[in-house]
C-alpha cells in the first residue's frame, strides 16, 4: 500500500466523517433552536428542558439574520423553534413566511393576549422595558419622558446605541405610531442633536460612557443594569455608578419589548417544537427568565427579581405590538434620513 | 515500449484534467449563482439603497481602500528598505517580528483596540493618573470610526506590501544601485528613483492582497461602525431580507474585486522583467551606528509593536487575569475541536486538489487545465461573504434533489446533508483557500524539471510511481507551506463560517465574534490568544522563505 494512496483515502475519510457527523435531523427526543439570545443566556433553560423531559436541544446563535436562514434552507430547514429577542424578529419571521401557527390550550391560558399575535404565529415569553440609565452625579431628576429626550437641555449629554438596531427600532417605531411620522422626524432629529458622540456599542457600553462622564443620560434594556450590577464583576462599576429611570412616553406608559417564540413552518420536530414552547412559560422556565436573564415574566403570579423591582412600577405602555410592527420600515427609513448613526 | 503514450497514461491523464475542470468549475460556481440571483427584479428596495446605503458604503469602502492602502504602503515600503539598506542594533530580531502582524486577523486587532482605548479602559485608566478623568476622556482617540479602522486595518496588514517590497528590494542588484552612486545620488535618490520604481511590479501583488483582505472584512469593519460594501451587503440581505439587493450589491463588488485582480496580474507580468538577473550580487547594508541606529531600529520596530506585540500581550494579560486558562470552559473547547476538525479536513481536500489542478496542467496542458488553475486561482479573491451567500443556493438546490430522490424512493429523506451540515463550511474553505495551494504546488512544480519526468517514463515507470518517487519527495516544502497557510485561513475564516455553520457547530473565530457583537469580547480573549499563537507559526515559516537564501541575513 503506497503512502500517496494511504493519504489520499485517509483524506476521502476526513471528509466522509464531516458529512455523516451531519446531524441526522428528525431523530426521536431532539429540538433545534435557532436564536438570537446570548447562548450564556439561554443555555441553563435548555439544559433544565433537557432534565425535565429528556428531548436533546440542539441550538445554532447568532445575531442577525437567522430568519433569511431558514427561508434560505426552504422546505428541509431542520429549524423547529425560533427564539428571538423583539417584536421586529417576529414581524420579520412572520412576513418572510416561515412560521406556522402554534395551536396550544396551555399556551393561551398562560401568555396574556396582549403579549401573543392575534393568529398565534408568535407567542411572547419574556419582556424588558426600554429605560434611561442616568448619571448619578449629574442627572437629579428621576423621572423622564421618551420625548424630552429630544429637549435642548441634554444637548451633548446622550448616548446611545445605532438607531437600526431592532431595540431602538421598536421605540422610534412606537414613537411614529403615537407621534405621526413628521413629529417623529423633528423628534429624532432633536435626539440626534443631543448625542454625545456616533451611536456604536451595546446598551452596556452606553452605560460605561456615563460612567465615564461622556454622557449624562443613556437609553438601554432593564436586564443589562441587572447583568452588570449583579453578575458581571468588572461591569459593575459601570452599573454602580449609574441609576435607572423608567421613563414614559407623554401618555404614561413604558416601551417595552418581548422576547418571543415561534414554530418553524417546515418543523421536523413539531411536537417536541410545541413541548419546548409550552415549557417555556410554566412556572420553572419563568422563574429562571425573572432571577437568570433579569427580565419580567409573561405568566402571572411569578415575581421579577429584587434589582428590577427596584426600578420602581413598571406601567407598560398599552400601545398594541401591532402598530410598532407596522411603523418599523418607516422609523428604519427616518433614522436614515435625519443620518442618526452619522 | 511504443512511441504513442501508452493507454493508462491517457486515462490518468484524462481523469486527472477532468478533476481539475471540475474543481475549476466548483470554483467559479458561487460567482454565477450570485449574478443568477442578482437578476431577480427587487421593486422598492434600490430607491432606498440609493438614497441612503449606496452612497455611504461607497464612500466608505473607498476611503477605507485609500487610507489601508496608503497606511500599508507606507509602513511596509518604509520598514523593508530600512531593513534591506541599513544594519543596526535589534535588526536580526526584526526581520521575524516585522511580519508577526499577519498573524492578527483584522477583526481581533479591531476588538483589541477597541478595549484598548475604549473609555475606563487601559489608556483611560493610566492617563487618569495624571489627569482628571474627564479630561483625560477627551484625549482617547477614536477608534470606532474610519479613521480608527483605516489605522487598525493597516496595521495588521502591511507585512504583505513590506514582504513583497522587501524580497524585491533584496535581489535588486547591486550594479543598480552602484551605477545610481557613481552618477551622485544620494541614498534618497537612489530610493525614490531605482528600487522605487524597480519595485513597483512586487509593490502591486503585495497591495492588491491588502486591498482584497480589506474588502474581504467584516467583523472589523461592522464593529468599528465603518458601513462599507461589505456590511451592507451583509445588513441589506440579513436585516433587509433582501436576498437579490444583496446579490445586486455584491456584482457591484466583484468589479471592485476584479480590478484588483487585473493590478495584481499586472504586477505579476511585470516581475519578469524586474527579477531578471540570475543570482544577484546583493548591495552592502550600510551600517549605522550611535543615535541614527537606535531610530532606526525604532522605527522599524513601531509597526509591528502596534500591529502585533501590543495586541498579543493584551489578549494574554487578559486570558490570564480572567484566569481563562484555569477554567477552560467546554464550550470553548467544542469551538477549538471544531475550528481544528473543519480547518484540517478543508486543508486535506484542498491540498490533493491542488495536487489535482497542477497535474493535470503538467501532463496535458490545454486551455481547459490552463482555464481550471486559472479559476482555482480566482477563489481567493471572493469575499467570504459573497461566497457564502452565493453557495447557500446551489447547495439548497442540491440537498432538495436529494430529498426528493430519498421521498421518490419511499425512503426517509435526510434533510440538508449539505447545506444543514459542516459540508457546506467545509467547500467554502476549500474554494476561498484553493488558490494558496494551487498556487504553491504550481511554483514548485515549475521547480520540477521535464527531463525528471521523460527519464521516469523511459524507464517504464507508471504516473503513479512518478508521482510518488519524484513529486511528492520534490513537492514537499511547498505542500507542507500550503498546509500550514491554508490550515491557519480556515481557523481565522469568519465571514463565511458565520453564515454556513450548523446547528451545535461554533468555531473559534465565530464564537469571538459572538461575544464582541455582544459587548463582551473579554471573554472570548482565549480563544482570540488561540487564533494568534497558531498564526504565528505559518507567519515565521513565511518568514524563513521570504529571505533570500544564500543572502546574508
Amino acid at each position: 500500500m503506497s503512502r500517496f494512496r494511504d493519504l489520499s483515502i485517509a483524506a476521502v475519510a476526513a471528509g466522509a466523517t464531516t458529512l455523516s457527523a451531519a446531524a441526522a435531523f428528525a431523530q426521536a427526543g431532539e429540538v433545534n433552536v435557532y436564536t438570537y439570545r446570548e447562548s450564556k443566556l439561554v443555555q441553563p433553560l435548555f439544559d433544565a428542558f433537557t432534565k425535565d423531559t429528556g428531548i436533546k436541544v440542539n441550538v445554532i446563535s447568532a445575531s442577525s439574520g437567522l430568519e433569511q436562514r431558514i427561508k434560505t434552507e426552504g422546505a428541509n430547514s431542520p429549524a423547529d423553534v425560533l427564539l428571538t429577542v423583539d417584536i421586529g424578529r417576529m414581524d420579520d419571521a412572520v412576513k418572510a413566511e416561515i412560521a406556522q401557527p402554534i395551536k396550544s390550550a396551555k399556551l393561551d391560558e398562560t401568555v396574556p393576549v396582549r403579549f401573543r399575535d392575534p393568529n398565534g404565529y408568535w407567542y411572547g415569553i419574556s419582556m424588558r422595558a426600554r429605560v434611561v440609565y442616568a448619571s448619578n452625579e449629574r442627572v437629579k431628576q428621576d423621572a423622564i419622558t421618551y420625548e424630552e429626550l429630544a429637549d435642548p437641555k441634554w444637548k451633548g449629554k446622550i448616548c446611545i446605541r445605532s438607531g437600526q438596531h431592532i431595540y431602538n427600532n421598536a421605540l422610534f417605531a412606537a414613537y411614529v405610531a403615537k407621534h405621526g411620522e413628521a413629529k417623529a422626524e423633528e423628534w429624532l432629529k432633536g435626539l440626534k442633536a443631543n448625542l454625545a458622540q456616533k451611536p456604536s456599542g451595546g446598551d452596556r457600553e452606553q452605560a460605561r460612557d456615563v460612567a465615564a462622564g461622556k454622557c449624562d443620560i443613556a437609553i438601554g434594556n432593564t436586564y443589562y443594569w441587572a447583568l452588570m450590577k449583579n453578575v458581571d464583576a468588572d461591569k459593575k462599576p459601570w452599573a454602580d455608578a449609574t441609576k435607572v429611570i423608567l421613563p414614559t412616553f407623554a401618555d404614561g406608559g413604558t416601551h417595552v419589548n418581548l422576547s418571543g417564540v415561534l414554530l418553524a413552518k417546515n418543523a421536523p420536530n413539531k411536537a417536541n417544537a410545541i413541548k419546548l414552547i409550552e415549557w417555556l412559560v410554566e412556572d420553572k422556565a419563568q422563574h429562571m427568565y425573572a432571577d437568570v436573564n433579569y427580565e419580567y415574566p409573561v405568566r402571572a403570579g411569578v415575581a421579577v427579581n429584587p434589582t428590577i423591582a427596584g426600578y420602581g412600577k413598571l406601567n407598560p405602555d398599552a400601545l398594541p405590538i401591532a402598530k410598532i410592527a407596522e411603523n418599523r420600515k418607516t422609523a428604519s427609513t427616518l433614522v436614515d434620513k435625519v443620518g442618526f448613526d452619522n | 515500449m511504443s512511441t504513442s503514450r501508452p493507454i493508462s497514461l491517457r486515462i490518468t491523464g484524462t481523469v486527472t484534467s477532468t478533476l481539475a475542470v471540475l474543481t475549476g468549475v466548483a470554483v467559479v460556481l458561487p460567482v454565477i449563482s450570485i449574478a443568477l440571483l442578482a437578476m431577480q427584479p427587487v421593486p422598492d428596495l434600490w430607491p432606498h439603497l440609493i438614497a441612503y446605503v449606496l452612497p455611504q458604503a461607497t464612500r466608505d469602502t473607498a476611503l477605507l481602500l485609500l487610507g489601508v492602502g496608503s497606511v500599508a504602503t507606507a509602513l511596509g515600503v518604509g520598514a523593508a528598505w530600512i531593513m534591506t539598506a541599513y544594519d543596526f542594533p535589534g535588526r536580526g530580531w526584526l526581520i521575524w517580528l516585522m511580519p508577526l502582524p499577519l498573524a492578527i486577523p483584522t477583526y481581533i486587532g479591531a476588538y483589541v483596540y477597541v478595549e484598548i482605548f475604549e473609555p475606563l479602559g487601559v489608556v483611560h485608566n493610566v492617563l487618569s493618573l495624571w489627569l482628571p478623568r474627564r479630561e483625560a476622556l477627551a484625549l482617547l482617540p477614536g477608534m470606532r470610526t474610519l479613521a480608527g479602522a483605516i489605522v487598525i486595518i493597516g496595521l495588521v496588514l502591511y507585512p504583505y506590501v513590506y514582504l513583497s517590497a522587501r524580497a524585491m528590494f533584496q535581489t535588486q542588484s547591486a550594479e543598480f544601485i552602484e551605477a545610481a552612486r557613481l552618477l551622485g545620488a544620494n541614498r534618497w535618490q537612489q530610493f525614490m528613483r531605482v528600487s522605487l520604481p524597480m519595485a513597483r511590479p512586487a509593490l502591486a501583488v503585495g497591495l492588491s492582497l491588502v486591498l482584497l483582505e480589506t474588502l474581504n472584512d467584516i467583523g472589523a469593519s461592522e464593529y468599528l461602525g465603518v458601513r462599507t460594501m461589505t456590511v451592507s451587503i451583509f445588513t441589506t440581505w440579513l436585516n433587509r431580507g433582501s436576498l437579490a439587493g444583496a446579490a445586486q450589491m455584491s456584482c457591484l463588488m466583484l468589479f471592485v474585486v476584479a480590478a484588483l485582480v487585473l493590478l495584481e496580474r499586472h504586477g505579476r507580468k511585470a516581475r519578469a522583467f524586474a527579477a531578471s538577473a540570475e543570482s544577484p550580487r546583493l548591495a552592502e547594508r550600510v551600517p549605522l551606528a550611535g543615535a541614527k541606529g537606535w531610530i532606526a531600529g525604532l522605527m522599524c520596530l513601531l509597526p509591528p509593536l502596534f500591529g502585533f506585540v501590543i495586541p498579543f500581550v493584551f489578549l494574554l494579560y487578559e486570558s490570564v487575569h480572567r484566569s481563562l486558562f484555569g477554567a477552560i470552559d467546554a464550550e470553548l473547547l467544542h469551538a477549538l475541536g471544531n475550528s481544528v476538525v473543519l480547518a484540517l479536513t478543508a486543508t486535506a481536500i484542498v491540498l490533493a486538489l491542488g495536487l489535482v489542478i497542477t497535474l493535470a496542467h503538467r501532463w496535458q496542458s490545454s486551455k481547459a487545465t490552463t482555464a481550471s488553475l486559472g479559476a482555482s486561482q480566482a477563489g481567493y479573491a471572493v469575499p467570504g461573504l459573497i461566497l457564502a451567500l452565493g453557495l447557500l443556493t446551489p447547495l439548497v438546490a442540491f440537498d432538495s434533489v436529494v430529498n426528493a430522490a430519498a421521498r421518490g424512493l419511499g425512503a426517509s429523506t435526510p434533510g440538508l446533508i449539505v447545506a444543514g451540515s459542516s459540508a457546506a463550511v467545509v467547500i467554502a474553505y476549500v474554494i476561498r483557500f484553493m488558490a494558496v495551494a494551487s498556487g504553491l504546488t504550481q511554483a514548485g512544480f515549475e521547480r520540477i524539471p521535464r527531463d525528471y519526468d521523460d527519464s521516469a517514463r523511459i524507464s517504464g515507470a507508471s504516473q503513479w510511481v512518478c508521482v510518488e518517487r519524484i513529486y511528492l519527495p520534490l513537492l514537499r516544502p511547498a505542500l507542507w507551506g500550503a498546509a500550514i497557510l491554508v490550515f491557519v485561513d480556515c481557523l481565522k475564516e469568519l465571514p463565511a463560517t458565520l453564515l454556513l455553520r450548523p446547528l451545535n457547530v461554533e468555531t473559534l473565530a465565530t464564537s469571538i465574534y459572538q461575544y464582541a457583537s455582544r459587548g463582551s469580547f473579554e471573554q472570548g480573549s482565549l480563544a482570540a490568544l488561540l487564533i494568534v499563537a497558531a498564526s504565528i507559526i505559518p507567519v515565521v515559516w513565511l518568514t524563513r522563505f521570504a529571505d533570500v537564501p544564500n543572502g546574508p541575513a
